[in-house]
């Protein structure tokens, strides 16, 4: 069988940054595994690991040539081989909308038919939240989102989750194959890719494809969002900021704590 | 085609506050396109419901009397079939744990364009959505193009609508023979119970991220020690397994609401906050003067934790 994880180099923001138009200035962006797809990719090979039948991981991702370095995390911890959508159509997007995702995608999902997708609940980024469920719409594969606990042996013609709803409450659902689940944090513990993994990684595929080569044209990532303005929120904040030491802000805290009662004397 | 359509949510028999928090967001959004106001109830029972929606601000209630609770099957499927009957310019949805499991099968089925997470909306001409990106760092403007869209709305943004209105109920007619049955709702299991109930606390000392290393949740409990605080966390402390599930504050874990919340090393992120927005009095330490934490802070200190906790401590020894 094959899975197909679809996983997201996204930039995590540092503490002091600057916006430059539409963007992020470069200088204050660090990249990384989407956290939520770190989840899921292990999910994958565990699957794969316990499984006696051959099971394939396959990566997905749209995204520069920049991220590979990023990708290849996921081939270091156990994915057999990847496939990197890019095209300068998708570059000129300000925002790639879950649409076009989910159009790149689903052609990701024609050729390789996978019998089990799984996405990440949402990217750290964007945060949309959206592109496994509209994926599966689009392909006509069964789905859940959320999903926190995944009981599914390689060959299972279903597959038995929990979906974390809010307020401390799961949901056990069971669910057809093929599917698409979108993998919450917390699901298992995602490895460390050790140093022969890294060096494994190095041999393994990162297949190039442009929006031609998956029969799509420009058009397709053409989305209906646009991204016309990004600046950093007002601050709402009217908090009493303690200055100084540690000793000297300790002591205020302190202080507001015996104020409040909360503490003794 | 310039009517909104939002479709509620409920579980376990009792409607959720975005429920109610997106009437007043489709009301707004339908004033300004200068259209009708409905909203749906799929599932459970629809008639006690229908009544507690029927607020001033909706025009129009639909109730689809389908199974008794949330099955993205059915949603999806009602929804098509009551976008297709009201055919709205806006749809409406709850970015809710089911939302995230339903709209975007929504949108993608309707062939329309769909904002998700919206802290804002608005329609003048076109339709404009604030989102955030990076964990809240930025805002973002959005313009959607087209007539039609769908837009989820972000819990406890905008407020909750309340009174007796007198909009007519009407039954949907719903054909469910058709819906799909690939997925099949088991049941439902309360999780986080254990040794303690941090929602019985009066002061909470909250660890995040910052904390850096299992080994270093030490200090924190020193604190706890020293103050006679109770330990609770943000997600991915719960997450790596270094505190129990009872002990997450948060969308996902529990809603606390103590005299006061110390957040160490916690961003703010909406689903931490969605948990412990109703303390008395936050207090927050974070070395990023920027974290979205300060925003919704009475007191705080920008600094490193593991300066500030030891002088803390001190404090009090
Ligand atoms: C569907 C869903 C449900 C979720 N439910 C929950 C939930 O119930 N509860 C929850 O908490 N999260 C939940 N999350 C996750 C949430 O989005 C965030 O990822 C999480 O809250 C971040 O936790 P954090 O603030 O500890 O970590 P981070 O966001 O990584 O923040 C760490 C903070 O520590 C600060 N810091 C670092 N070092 C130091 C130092 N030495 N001294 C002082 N400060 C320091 C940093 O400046 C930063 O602000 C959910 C997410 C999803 C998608």
């Amino acid at each position: 069988m094959k899975i197909l994880v679809t996983v997201k180099e996204v930039a995590a923001v540092e503490d002091d940054f600057e916006i430059d138009g539409l963007a992020i200035d470069e200088r204050y962006l660090e990249y990384d595994l989407n956290e939520w797809d770190d989840y899921a990719v292990e999910a994958a090979v565990q699957i794969a690991e316990a499984a006696d039948e051959d099971v394939e991981v396959v990566a997905a991702t749209i995204g520069p040539e920049r991220s590979e370095e990023t990708i290849r995390m996921a081939l270091a911890k156990g994915a057999d081989r990847a496939v990197r959508v890019w095209d300068d159509a998708i570059a000129e997007q300000s925002l790639l909308d879950v649409d076009a995702k989910v159009s790149v995608f689903e052609q990701v999902v024609a050729e390789e038919d996978p019998d089990l997708v799984l996405t990440g609940v949402q990217a750290a980024d964007d945060a949309f939240g959206a592109t496994g469920v509209a994926l599966a719409n689009r392909v006509g594969y069964q789905w859940a989102a959320v999903v926190n606990d995944l009981d599914y042996a390689a060959g299972d013609e279903t597959a038995t989750v929990r979906r974390e709803l809010e307020g401390g409450v799961e949901e056990i659902t069971e669910i057809d194959l093929p599917a698409v689940l979108s993998i919450q944090t917390g699901i298992n513990e995602p490895r460390y890719a050790s140093l022969r993994g890294i060096r494994q990684a190095q041999q393994k595929e990162i297949a190039p494809r442009d929006l031609s080569d998956l029969g799509l044209d420009a058009e397709s990532v053409d989305g209906a969002l646009e991204l016309v303005d990004m600046y950093e929120p007002e601050s709402e904040s009217d908090a009493t900021l303690f200055e100084g030491s540690a000793e000297d802000t300790a002591a205020e805290l302190a202080s507001v704590l015996r104020d409040k009662g909360v503490v003794g004397e | 085609m310039s009517d909104v359509l939002f479709v509620a949510e409920h579980r376990r028999g009792e409607l959720r506050d975005v429920s109610y928090e997106g009437i007043t967001a489709g009301r707004e959004l339908a004033d300004e396109l200068g259209g009708d106001f409905h909203v749906a109830v799929v599932s459970g029972g629809v008639e006690a419901f229908a009544e507690s929606l029927n607020t001033p601000e909706v025009d129009a209630i639909h109730t689809v009397d389908a199974g008794e609770e949330f099955d993205h099957d059915t949603y999806t499927a009602a929804t098509e079939a009551l976008h297709a009957e009201i055919d709205p310019a806006a749809l409406v949805l709850p970015n809710s744990v089911n939302g995230l499991d339903y709209a975007p099968a929504v949108a993608d089925e309707l062939g329309l364009p769909y904002a998700t997470d919206a802290v804002g909306i608005e329609y003048d001409g076109g339709l404009t959505v604030t989102r955030e990106m990076y964990g809240s760092k930025v805002e973002t403007t959005v313009d959607v193009a087209g007539d039609q869209f769908v837009v989820s709305i972000r819990g406890g943004e905008w407020a909750a609508a309340s009174g007796a209105g007198d909009a007519e109920v009407s039954a949907f007619d719903f054909d469910e023979s058709g819906v799909a049955d690939g997925s099949r709702v088991q049941g439902f299991e309360e999780v986080g119970g254990g040794d303690v109930d941090i929602g019985d606390a009066e002061f909470l000392v909250s660890i995040g991220r910052g904390i850096e290393e299992e080994e270093n949740l030490d200090l924190i409990r020193d604190l706890c020690d020293a103050t006679g605080a109770t330990l609770s966390s943000s997600r991915p402390i719960v997450d790596n397994g270094w505190l129990p599930k009872n002990r997450q504050v948060g969308q996902s874990g529990k809603q606390v609401t103590p005299k006061v919340y110390l957040a160490i090393g916690i961003s703010g992120a909406v689903q931490h906050v969605a948990g412990m927005k109703g303390a008395e009095t936050i207090i927050a330490i974070n070395s990023d003067p920027n974290a979205p934490i300060f925003d919704i802070a009475d007191y705080g200190i920008v600094g490193d934790l593991f300066d500030v906790v030891p002088a803390l401590i001190e404090q009090f020894d």
